[in-house]
């Protein structure tokens, strides 16, 4: 045997590595040599062309073509394929393109600077960065839209709309993207087994802790929702706080006001949430949303709360006879706010400002948000429009029950900011819902390390303050 | 002729040297250059910062938070995969009875061969997929399922797994039962890496020392161990790379990519946090810059203490 101090693979490896560690050494600053990218102004073009008139608001012509991009997910295709039945009734001879597909991004982006569609649903997990195209003057800004008359019913565009929607689309002070969708969160029920066992819905806080220990005799637990995802929870807490302490509360939260989360009524809100947790209402698990929903729909759970895809979400393994049902997030005597829905739209539309053919594109908007559009989208989607009044004709538990919710609702929809503003306090909120629903931390310590949060973003100056103003 | 070898040598490896110069090299150098600025990642602007970036490192808590996490993953990950895969390797090879024909390995050790490295075959994603299911939380998880019917968790109280900060020994059990998943996919693919070095220990010297009374302990720890010092001294420092990234496992295992409650944070979910929902690459990449520099140190010290002299058969 004889001895070497190193063989020769060993020699290259720390060669190599000794090489890295002076590569790293070396490495200069490069600043400034990714340069912006080439952006171009948006060109003004005019659609002069046809003649504008009541049925026709924006001119469009006789004989042109539009460009329409569906996004073809959850919601699939065949609206929108109806929405042209409608837009070619009244516009025949126009041509309406129309292609779908799930890259919204990929096909449509590279397309913006030049030749782009003239409408496109700007949708799914590959969509364009709204924030990005308005900055980059690449969308066109539709308040024309809103103030045309309505395709079929009284009033302009905007009068038809659900509340929220316009200020959903506005940046700047300037509305952009037409959400045509509208989605509703509260707690879910079976209607059929609440009515089998002669249960009635629970609409407060109070009557819900009566019903629960029914329900907990029949070998169900009370409660489910997603222990994984911590926005989910998160809805639910957020909408407990705006009943219970009204929307200034809310709002001051928000713009991170000095003790936000200490004001009256949030404590009161949260309490609910810690007595569900510690008098062992939940199902045991930290199950993920399908998973918890799917337990729900093999009646493990009574309620689960959710946003209203979860029937479409689910719909392969619905069982038959099972009425999807949502209602109300539960609220306590004395609440601010007890009727105010959770509700926001979504899936958007934009019209790219070098689309050829803008009156047309608009034209169609007009015609998707129409009465008979809207109606065919709930029906076909089992989602509510932003339309008013669209699941009115619909028969199916799920939609009407949600159309119900928003009839019956408060003057205001609850909507929640701060976590589209900071991602620290998004991260934060959803870990300490978490918290809250595993039992880990009680309602007044949840608030205080929220509190401390929301003060440390504050005090943050490396992160851009927003404000809320409604 | 010398010269035209040369030539021959240049040509064929200019392409992939301006490529890896390209798209690894430059990379690097411009990460490290950003971690200077306060780039937000969308613009084309950026102010110089100097070391404001490192001076933050130092006092953010998350970061602190994952760097323990980090180590702890160091220590573990190539101690527990490492005796893993030589407990296997030692009984695949050298663990069976000793007769005639020599010392070989356990009955059917071909077959576990294969079982064993079979993780390695798979996707890390796959596997993370794989041990959701083995680890759900419910009665409907493999490992709760199985330990609800004997009785031996209780139903309303089923094991979280990965959904549990609580923690054991001083770590969140979430990391444990991370690093089991780490330590199950990694230990295939080491055993292969020993057992090639133990069948190239030649055999004479195991039987020499089976003549002299060794039983299985002695021949393992006197004569297998010092004979595979380098090869383990290797996969100590691939493993020290593995359990510093660990990225996988906890985006795709934990909630919240970190969770819960940041208990399973480590520096690439923090650094990816930071990067892709704050917007600040900058700083972002002053954690990147940081964790090449801690590592490549951590390489070379490994390197320098188990430098030794070799043994030649």
């Amino acid at each position: 045997m004889s001895v070497t101090p190193e063989n020769l693979g060993d020699l290259s490896r720390r060669t190599l590595l000794r090489r890295a560690a002076a590569a790293g050494l070396l490495a200069t600053p490069a600043m400034g040599l990714l340069s912006a990218c080439a952006g171009s102004e948006p060109k003004k073009s005019d659609d002069t062309g046809g003649a504008k008139s009541k049925d026709n608001p924006f001119g469009v012509k006789d004989g042109s073509a539009v460009k329409v991009v569906i996004f073809n997910g959850g919601l699939g295709d065949q609206w929108a394929k109806e929405d042209k039945v409608i837009f070619n009734a009244k516009h025949a001879n126009v041509t309406v393109n129309m292609s779908s597909t799930q890259k919204i991004k990929t096909e449509e982006q590279p397309k913006m600077a030049t030749q782009p569609s003239d409408l496109v649903m700007n949708s799914g997990a590959d969509m364009m960065d709204r924030s990005t195209l308005i900055n980059e003057g690449a969308i066109e800004p539709l308040d024309d839209l809103l103030a045309a008359p309505a395709w079929d019913g009284e009033g302009t565009v905007a009068d038809t709309l659900l509340p929220g929607t316009v200020s959903d689309g506005t940046q700047n002070g300037k509305f952009y993207v037409v959400n045509v969708a509208f989605t509703v969160w509260g707690n879910w029920y079976n209607a059929a087994l609440f009515k089998k066992e002669g249960w009635q819905p629970p609409t407060t806080w109070d009557e819900f802790f009566a019903l629960a220990p029914k329900i907990k005799a029949k070998g169900m637990a009370p409660y489910v929702h997603d222990a994984v995802h911590g926005y989910y929870p998160r809805w639910a807490l957020m909408a407990s706080i705006w009943k219970s302490a009204g929307k200034q509360v809310v709002v001051d939260i928000d713009n991170l006001k000095d003790n936000a989360w200490k004001a009256d009524g949030v404590l009161k809100a949260l309490e609910p949430w810690e007595k569900l947790v510690k008098d062992k209402l939940l199902l045991p698990g930290k199950l993920d949303h399908t998973q918890s929903q799917q337990a729900w729909l093999d009646g493990k759970a009574a309620f689960i709360q959710v946003g209203t895809w979860l029937k479409n979400e689910m719909s392969a393994t619905i069982p038959p006879g099972f009425e999807l049902t949502i209602s109300d997030y539960w609220s306590n005597a004395g609440d601010k706010a007890p009727k105010d829905v959770f509700a926001a739209s979504g899936e958007g539309f934009v019209v790219p400002s070098k689309a050829p053919n803008k009156a047309a594109a608009k034209e169609f908007l007009r015609a998707i948000l129409s009465k008979e559009g809207s109606a065919k989208f709930a029906e076909l989607t089992k989602s509510l429009a932003s339309t008013k009044g669209s699941g009115d004709n619909v028969q199916d538990s799920a939609l009407s029950s949600a159309n119900a919710l928003m009839k019956n609702g408060g003057s205001e929809l609850i909507s929640v900011k701060f976590q589209d503003f900071y991602a620290d306090l998004d991260k934060e909120s959803q870990n300490l819902s978490e918290e809250l629903m595993a039992g880990r931390l009680t309602a007044q310590q949840f608030i205080d390390k929220m509190q401390t949060a929301a003060d440390k973003v504050a005090k943050d100056s490396s992160i851009k303050k927003q404000t809320r103003t409604a | 002729m010398r010269h035209g070898v040369a030539r021959f040598v240049t040509g064929f490896l200019a392409l992939p040297v301006a490529l890896y110069l390209l798209y690894v090299v430059w990379p690097f150098v411009q990460a490290a250059g950003y971690s200077l600025t306060d780039w937000g990642g969308f613009s084309g602007s950026q102010n110089f910062v100097g070391l404001d970036n490192y001076v933050r490192l130092l006092s953010d808590e998350l970061i602190r938070k994952a760097f323990w996490h980090n180590v702890f993953f160091l220590v573990t990950v190539p101690l527990f995969t490492i005796a893993l895969a030589l407990f296997l390797a030692f009984l695949l090879n050298v663990g069976g009875r000793e007769d005639r024909a020599g010392i070989r390995g356990v009955f059917g050790s071909g077959l576990y061969k294969i079982i064993f490295f079979f993780p390695q075959v798979l996707s890390l994603v796959v596997i993370a997929v794989m041990w959701q299911q083995i680890y759900r939380t419910d009665g409907q998880g493999l490992i709760n399922g199985m330990l609800i019917k004997i009785g031996l968790v209780d139903a309303d109280n089923p094991i979280a797994f990965t959904a549990d900060p609580e923690p054991f020994l001083g770590v969140p059990a979430v990391l444990w039962w991370l690093l089991l998943i780490a330590v199950w996919s990694g230990a295939g693919f080491y055993m292969v890496l020993f057992s090639a070095a133990m069948q190239s220990i030649p055999k004479d010297i195991f039987e020499a020392a089976i003549l002299d009374g060794a039983n299985r302990f002695h021949t393992f720890f006197r004569v297998t161990l010092p004979l595979l010092r380098d090869t383990i001294s290797v996969a100590w420092v691939y493993l020290g790379f593995i359990a510093l990234d660990m990225y996988a496992l906890v985006f795709v295992m934990t909630p919240s990519q970190g969770g819960p409650n940041h208990a399973s944070e480590i520096f690439a979910s923090v650094l990816n946090f930071t990067a892709f929902q704050k917007g600040q690459y900058g700083y972002a990449c002053a954690m990147g810059v940081a964790l090449a520099i801690f590592t490549i140190l951590l390489a070379a010290l490994q390197l320098r203490i188990t430098r030794r002299d070799r043994i030649e058969y």
